[in-house]
């Protein structure tokens, strides 16, 4: 069953289309959901939890209508917002408790759970300290924490590495790559960041004003073209020759050469390739088409292959 | 059985790894009580920090006081025959301590809402179960129920001084009944005013102030004017229906008529039909502070 499914979701507001008849079908696991600001993102998100009504067109989230039953879509749905939201002068764990008990959870239940997901968030003493005093990154945690108190099947997290140090990115990206692959709970996951959702996401979406440009798996962007990076000591144009002469795509990026992988025995001769000309093979290794590439492409209405 | 020592060395938390939850989720009315709940204990400043307690706890306090010293006096006086009557009708007790009830409203109402909107927390609340309605309807109810336990707790604690003192008790326990129904309506009106204003501004500062001034000014000009007219003028009935004006003026009013309470200004509601005009203002004022309430949190944006 689709997690998301939406069915030409338009939404108008005075003088802006967020969202332009939008179809797009979404499978569990981890999505994510890539547009520069004002792409429609945030308004997708706030359909998607029935927070807003679309102008026309059809949204479901796990089956069920986003119109109709917000609030037993809301009851099975996580949600981090972008921007903060947490109070200073409570503890993340009564923060969190509370947050629980608003998602129907019995009490008993809310704080058993607390102490299960901001451990798996990673606080630990610190949690019952007043959040006023936390880090941004102590922060997205706790963020991150009400958003899966209640154990829900799907959540939606917007823009949740923001603010984050290198570190605190990296992260924040294991544990949401986590979420999926341990706790079993499908993602949703807004960037303007592509590497980040390259590294982590089984499934892309990208819009822009509003419209859907591309919606496909993570390995068809990354697996689009296959090339090796090779990057000599030495010689790097008598390398080129040689391996144009065995009829091999070469061209020079800067100092490294960039070869088409054809198949095996593109490895084989690489290195014959190498070993003639006697240089030294300092790298040599696959190139990945960015997601980056295929989204500037795109976003130019320049087809991509 | 557990594992020997040597493979579970003293300290180690072991990651039991994550484990979902299958109990039951309960609807939309166990949040709205449990929101209820929440927002009741935080307007007393309970389970929140030391200085939070301060503030309503202390009007708490204040507004018990003299009405154990008035139950002591009148325990006392009528024991030694001075006193045949309770020294201070029940119904009059919210007007007497107003400026007690104005603060602990101006204080506390900014704390059930205006923090919501402060922290930006609110689209944590709607992005859950409850509608934006049971959100408006928990805050409503919570300050209405701690605005009652303020006014209704003194009115016991001088009716217990009544029974102790042996004054007649059928007479007296049906003043303290309608004391304690004045005082829903009291925790219904004010706490109407008192949240409207304060969801208007995500500035704590703001509400407090603009709840004391409106209460405060309105009675002053209320009071002045009936003053003015009463005895300046010797028309009582203009002065009777400016007891619209102000919100205590008004909820004395509806006590005066609809209880047979003796009021506690210079005078009530003209009249069976200035009864039922108080009464009908009262009901509009609850009913539309409400209404408004609900269209606030409707347009809210997320």
């Amino acid at each position: 069953m689709s997690v998301i499914a939406t069915n030409e979701l338009t939404k108008r507001y005075p003088g802006v289309t967020a969202l332009d008849r939008l179809t797009v079908e979404v499978q569990p696991g981890v999505v994510g959901l890539v547009g520069a600001n004002g792409a429609g993102k945030s308004t997708l998100i706030k359909i998607l939890l029935g927070l807003t009504e679309a102008t026309s067109g059809r949204c479901a989230v796990l089956g069920i209508d986003t119109a109709t039953d917000g609030w037993r879509v809301r009851e099975q749905v996580g949600y981090m917002p972008e921007h903060d939201c947490l109070p200073a002068d409570v503890s993340a764990t009564e923060f969190v408790v509370h947050m629980a008990r608003m998602s129907g959870l019995p009490a008993d239940a809310a704080r058993e759970r607390t102490a299960d997901t901001l451990r798996h968030v990673g606080l630990y003493e610190e949690r019952y300290r007043s959040i006023g005093g936390y880090s941004t990154g102590m922060k997205q945690r706790v963020k991150l924490a009400q958003a899966l108190v209640h154990d829900p099947r799907l959540v939606l997290l917007d823009e949740p590495t923001n603010g984050l140090d290198p570190s605190g990115r990296d992260e924040m990206l294991e544990l949401i790559r986590r979420i999926h692959t341990d706790f079993g709970i499908s993602v949703l996951v807004t960037s303007h960041l592509l590497g980040e959702l390259e590294r982590i996401c089984d499934h892309v979406v990208i819009i822009d004003a509003g419209v859907l440009l591309r919606s496909s798996a993570t390995t068809e962007f990354t697996q689009a073209s296959q090339q090796l990076t090779l990057e000599v000591t030495s010689g790097t144009d008598e390398v080129a020759r040689a391996l144009a002469d065995a009829s091999l795509q070469v061209r020079h990026d800067g100092s490294v050469l960039v070869v088409e992988l054809a198949g095996d025995e593109t490895y084989d001769l690489v290195r014959d390739a190498v070993a003639r000309a006697g240089t030294g093979l300092v790298r040599l290794q696959p190139r990945r088409h960015r997601i980056a590439d295929v989204f500037e492409g795109e976003a130019d209405h320049d087809p991509a292959t | 059985m557990t594992q020997p020592p040597e493979q579970a060395p003293v300290g180690v938390i072991h990651n039991i790894g994550y484990r979902g939850y299958s109990g039951p989720r309960l609807g939309r009315q166990a949040v709205t009580r449990a929101l209820f709940t929440h927002s009741l204990r935080g307007i007393f400043g309970l389970g929140r920090s030391g200085r939070s307690k301060v503030l309503p706890m202390g009007m708490f306090a204040i507004m018990c006081l003299p009405a154990l010293v008035l139950a002591v006096v009148t325990v006392v006086g009528s024991n030694q025959g001075v006193i045949t009557r309770p020294p201070l009708a029940y119904t009059s007790y919210a007007m007497v301590t107003q400026a007690v009830i104005a603060i602990f409203l101006a204080a506390q109402a900014p704390q059930a809402v205006s923090l919501d909107v402060r922290y930006a927390t609110l689209p944590l609340y709607f992005s859950r179960p409850l509608e934006r309605t049971d959100y408006v309807a928990a805050k409503y109810a919570a300050l209405s129920t701690a605005l009652f336990i303020l006014l209704s707790v003194p009115i016991v604690i001088m009716y217990t001084g009544t029974l102790l003192a042996e004054l007649p008790v059928a007479e007296y326990s049906s003043d303290a009944l309608a004391a304690l129904a004045g005082a829903v309506v009291y925790a219904l009106v004010l706490a109407g005013l008192g949240l409207l204003i304060a969801s208007v501004t995500a500035r704590r500062g703001f509400g407090v102030a603009a709840i004391i001034t409106v209460l405060a000014l309105s009675y002053t000009l209320t009071s002045a004017m009936q003053g003015l007219f009463g005895h300046g003028q010797d028309n009582m009935t203009a002065a009777g229906w400016l007891g619209l004006l102000s919100p205590m003026t008004l909820v004395d009013g509806v006590q005066v008529w609809a209880f047979d309470a003796q009021s506690s200004t210079i005078t009530g509601p003209p009249g069976t039909t200035g009864g039922i005009v108080f009464c009908l203002v009262t009901l509009a004022v609850i009913a539309g502070s409400y209404r408004l309430l609900l269209a606030r949190y409707r347009r809210v944006r997320l």
